[in-house]
């Protein structure tokens, strides 16, 4: 390919829940919601747009009309979305190479939860007995500013096992508006990183200004194109089955630029979409597929991913439960559904529902990073440091999740079997064979030297869980301890001088 | 090559841990090159004085081995690399040691007990003790009582290392040390202990002399019970 790119891991065989009649089948029923129920949209743009696309278009009332969209048009429409969707970086070997087609998995960061926890120890005395003293992790919850992005940014360039940045982190910062939002997150987190950075627009009208930042940062219109450093994400559907009016706007305004853009839909299993696997598919699909059929209406050939985000509700309290065995049911069967389009798909792993790193918290991401990378979904989001479900970012958790992430990579990297693997193997078990102990030990040198054997744990230690937590804490200080990669200072007065909003401490 | 270049050759060897020519190094750009066996050999073939080839190959190797295991450098794969390398020359200057006046540090009888089919930490621990300068006669696995007593009277070692991984077959361990005291062998010899179940409690309840959690507390029980 001659391309530069973040290399991700190549599942083998991806793992597939559903069989290909029933994925032809949940099509078949996906398309039948569009043709005949239809969707609701508050965007009169938007239809417009599908009544020139040949589309049935009946007003409901003053906000919304209904828009059938029949089956050939909706698969007419989807022909023109690209299967291989590339996302560039300020370095560009941090470029990722999203191919439906392709099992090559990345994972990133995610979602713009409002609560930063920090950290901190302090040691307790046992009250019996006055000489027995533990050292525990203790949680402090802060609000999300442009300068924690800024550090989350930063942590997020030294993490080996994360792809592509989605801001973890909201800014609330008292001189940070929804004027100046959108450039200051931007900025915050591309002066940052070198890695891919993605987020959701507040405000429509600062979308030229997002794309002029990024174009001086690449280094030209034509620079970003061949090199998108930056990319979006619209949640056009409100399930069920609803186009924003603000999100479908912003898709419009994207595609007619010609940005790689995720369709993201988030219905909740027992409320806003069917709790039943069936159900839930048929409908975010339906919706995700609008939303597509629309970017191409509106620009054929915008780069788009298939965003799936369906979650399940929690029965005592209707939250989202993200460490729930459905999860994966609904999120693989979307993988499946978005490589039957040919479209990349964006999925979640991850999540916990715990609001402390920990036990529980492990456990509840594993259930879900380990079955969705398995599947093979090209951009896996949420999947470092969130807690509580999407509402805490907790940098401590994301270098914990980065060290799991990187032994799911290990465990589904291409299998060595090849002639020389095999005969090197062979001639190893002929030598121990001849030997007295029969012992293969000596021999895991070469492998260990190479890196091709995984150590141990890094975070283990004698008093279980808590030693873990200070571990990944000292981490997380030797990561941030780095120089930061920021922006060429020329490039940045640029930036200051030619973008209104950004706030002078980001200049630093 | 003159003799001290041999031996400081076969030293370095031993800190490669390289038993033969087509073996790694712990350092890279070593495989092809004569290792501890082809050079021993050689060695005893051109007739370097035994007794200098153990002190000042061997084990002046194995004392830098043991440093770089203490400092972190090396690891479990690297000291048993070094370990094999030293048991292997020992296999081979063996019919030499006697006329030349080398005494090894002393026998030791190995085996695990009746019933035990495991026997990885025995090997890894018989690999060590012989690096170490000892004589090791292993019995194998799923060893009876009577074996073990034969052997001791057979071979009269300084030590019997016992090991079992199981509950079930750790008792066994007992019964060798009664049938030893039986036999009136037992202060002749000491018998250490080890295996996953087994402990300094468990070694005391049965009156064994050591229990060693892992090889290199093997090695320096029986070095400084010698």
């Amino acid at each position: 390919m001659g391309e530069d790119f973040r290399k991700g891991v190549l599942v083998r065989q991806p793992f597939k829940r559903l069989s290909d009649d029933e994925v032809s089948a949940i099509d078949r029923a996906s398309l039948m919601i569009l043709e005949e129920t239809g969707i609701v949209c508050f965007n009169e743009q938007a239809a417009d747009i599908f009544r020139r696309h040949s589309c049935q278009v009946e007003r409901n009332d003053q906000q919304s009309f209904q828009i059938k969209i029949p089956a050939s048009v909706l698969r007419d429409a989807l022909l023109s979305a690209p299967s291989r969707v590339k996302l560039g970086a300020r370095d560009p070997r941090n470029s990722l190479i999203l191919d439906a087609e392709v099992p090559r998995i990345y994972f990133g960061s995610g979602s713009e939860t409002n609560i930063w926890l920090d950290t901190d120890f302090e040691t307790f005395v046992n009250e019996k007995d006055q000489n027995v003293k533990r050292t525990l992790p203790v949680y402090r919850r802060e609000r999300g500013t442009v300068a924690r992005l800024s550090i989350a940014a930063r942590l997020a360039e030294e993490l080996d096992h994360l792809d592509f940045f989605i801001r973890p982190v909201n800014i609330q910062d008292e001189d940070i508006n929804e004027e100046n939002h959108d450039v200051n997150k931007f900025y915050a987190s591309l002066s940052n990183i070198t890695k891919h950075v993605q987020a959701g627009l507040t405000n429509i009208e600062k979308l030229d200004d997002v794309m002029r930042l990024a174009e001086l940062i690449a280094g030209g219109k034509d620079a970003l194109r061949e090199n998108p450093i930056i990319s979006f994400i619209t949640c056009t559907i409100k399930s069920p089955l609803q186009m924003v009016n603000d999100a479908t706007q912003k898709l419009i305004e994207i595609a007619q630029r010609g940005v790689p853009v995720v369709i993201s839909s988030s219905p909740q299993g027992g409320s806003t979409a069917p709790i039943q696997e069936a159900g839930m598919v048929m409908q975010i699909n339906a919706e995700i597929l609008a939303g597509i059929a629309l970017s191409q209406m509106v620009n054929p050939g915008t780069p788009v991913l298939y965003g799936s985000v369906p979650v399940r509700a929690r029965m005592d309290n209707l939250h989202d439960m993200y460490g729930a065995p459905e999860f994966n049911q609904y999120n693989i069967d979307c993988i499946q559904m978005a490589r039957y389009y040919k479209i990349p798909c964006y999925s979640t792993a991850g999540v916990g529902d715990t609001d402390v790193p920990g036990i529980q918290t492990t456990v509840e991401k594993f259930i879900t990073h380990i079955p969705i990378a398995m599947a093979g979904a090209q951009y896996i989001h949420y999947a470092f440091g969130l807690l509580e479900r999407t509402n805490i970012f907790c940098p401590v958790q994301a270098v914990l999740d980065d060290q799991h992430i990187g032994m799911i990579k290990w465990f589904l990297s291409i299998p060595h079997i090849g002639k020389n693997d095999l005969d090197e193997a062979r001639a190893q078990i002929i030598k121990v064979m001849g030997s007295n102990q029969k012992l293969f030990v000596r021999f895991v040198r070469k492998s260990l030297r190479e890196g091709r054997i995984y150590s141990n744990y890094p975070f283990e230690g004698e008093n279980g869980d808590e030693t873990v937590i200070e571990k990944a804490r000292a981490r997380m200080d030797q990561m941030l301890s780095k120089p930061r990669k920021g922006i060429a200072p020329e490039i940045k007065d640029e930036i200051f001088r030619t973008v209104p909003g950004l706030v002078s401490r980001l200049h630093g | 090559m003159i003799n001290s270049e041999l031996i400081e050759k076969i030293k370095l060897n031993i800190i490669q841990g390289r038993v033969t020519s087509d073996d790694d190094g712990f350092d890279e750009g070593y495989e092809g090159q004569p290792a501890t066996v082809e050079l021993i050999e050689e060695a005893v073939k051109t007739g370097v004085d035994v007794k200098a080839i153990v002190l000042n190959a061997l084990t002046a190797g194995m004392n830098v081995v043991g440093e770089n295991f203490e400092n972190g450098t090396y690891l479990i794969p690297d000291m048993l690399a070094s370990a094999e390398a030293v048991g292997a020359a020992m296999d081979i200057l063996a019919p030499h040691l006697e006329q030349s006046g080398f005494e090894s540090k002393g026998k030791i009888i190995m085996a695990t007990v009746k019933g035990d089919l495991h026997d990885i930490g025995k090997n890894i621990v018989s690999i060590m003790l012989k690096g170490a300068g000892f004589n090791i006669i292993d019995l194998g696995t799923d060893v009876s009582t009577d074996n073990i007593i034969q052997a001791a009277k057979e071979h009269k070692p300084k030590f019997i290392g016992l090991s079992a991984l199981l509950t079930t077959t750790m008792r066994e361990m007992e019964n060798v040390i009664r049938t030893l005291e039986k036999e009136k062998i037992r202060q002749d010899v000491k018998v250490m202990i080890g295996g996953a179940p087994t402990s300094n409690e468990f070694a005391r309840e049965i009156g064994a002399d050591a229990f060693c959690l892992d090889a290199f507390q093997a090695v320096s029980y029986a070095e400084s019970a010698v």
